[in-house]
């Protein structure tokens, strides 16, 4: 466990959670990212104003961090192009048809106690482990 | 902008320094805690359990009234656990596991300008839009021939 970074883990957690809290007292809506922005995909949307604000903030956070002296390391992928594109395909597919990931899911699904939450959360989070092993213990 | 927007637009850029603080935009962490048999960082487990405790707290109030900037909440309807359900998790879980990126963490490391990330946005994009039709047009075969 050289990694683990348990504060900084908890006071993020607890700034999505609150940003979660937030957009269903004021607004009324599940802050799924998958569902924000699958949404605004639908070519009938009549709900995309909202939306867009979400995903505009989500997107100024890091360049807001980058003009304060904060800005994002470089994200580490060592995975080849291809696979890169597969595990887009697979993320984009997969979260519209599982309805939701793993902010609507995980966060917002468990939190209201959702047993189709608890089970998706389960399921990727399975899979997903299941991938990482074949790849790194695989052999 | 409406008070609506703002809110949401808020919402979104506290969700995104929670996303950065935690440090969930660094795929090559995501993977650290789904590699529950290697060097196993469990990060990920803290920053959903914290999440969890305040949506969860959140939502007990919101239960009790309606938003302030809106009729009505829309609180998700449907409780059964069907195939597209576990499906649709075991794809995103896949893809998720080969890259270390779920939907919000790509969105936020856009502005790195990153190629691979802009690469995974966009087929997270088409692998979105892809559903959409997919499923649109398996509406259309289910519907009878002579409606």
């Amino acid at each position: 466990m050289t990694n683990f970074t348990p504060v900084s883990a908890l006071a993020g957690g607890a700034l999505i959670g609150l940003a979660s809290a937030l957009l269903m007292l004021f607004s009324g809506r599940i802050a799924g990212i998958s569902g924000i922005l699958g949404g605004c995909l639908i070519p009938s949307a009549t709900d995309r104003h909202w939306r867009i604000a979400f995903l505009i903030g989500l997107i100024a956070a890091p360049v807001i961090g980058a003009l304060t002296g904060h800005a994002l390391p470089m994200p580490q992928m060592s995975a080849s192009w291809p696979v890169i594109v597969v595990g887009g395909l697979l993320v984009g597919f997969g979260t519209r048809l599982g309805g939701g990931c793993t902010s609507g899911h995980g966060v917002c699904g468990i939190a209201r106690l959702s047993p189709r939450s608890i089970a998706a959360t389960l399921v990727f989070m399975a899979v997903a482990i299941a991938v990482v092993f074949l790849m790194r213990h695989g052999g | 902008m409406n008070p609506f927007s703002i809110a949401a637009f808020v919402c979104g850029l506290l969700f995104g320094f929670g996303l950065m603080i935690s440090g969930m935009t660094q795929p090559a962490k995501v993977l650290g805690f789904l590699d529950v048999f290697g060097d196993w960082d469990p990060s990920l487990a803290l920053v959903m359990a914290s999440a969890l405790i305040v949506s969860g707290l959140g939502f007990v109030l919101a239960k009790r009234r309606p938003p302030f900037l809106a009729p009505q909440s829309f609180w998700p309807t449907k409780s059964d656990i069907d195939q597209p359900l576990l499906i649709g998790a075991a794809l995103f879980g896949a893809g998720w596991g080969l890259i270390g990126l779920c939907p919000g963490p790509v969105l936020v490391d856009l502005a790195t300008l990153s190629p691979k990330v802009v690469v995974f946005a966009l087929a997270m994009v088409v692998g979105m839009v892809a559903h959409d039709h997919w499923q649109r047009l398996s509406v259309q075969r289910s519907a009878p021939a002579d409606g």
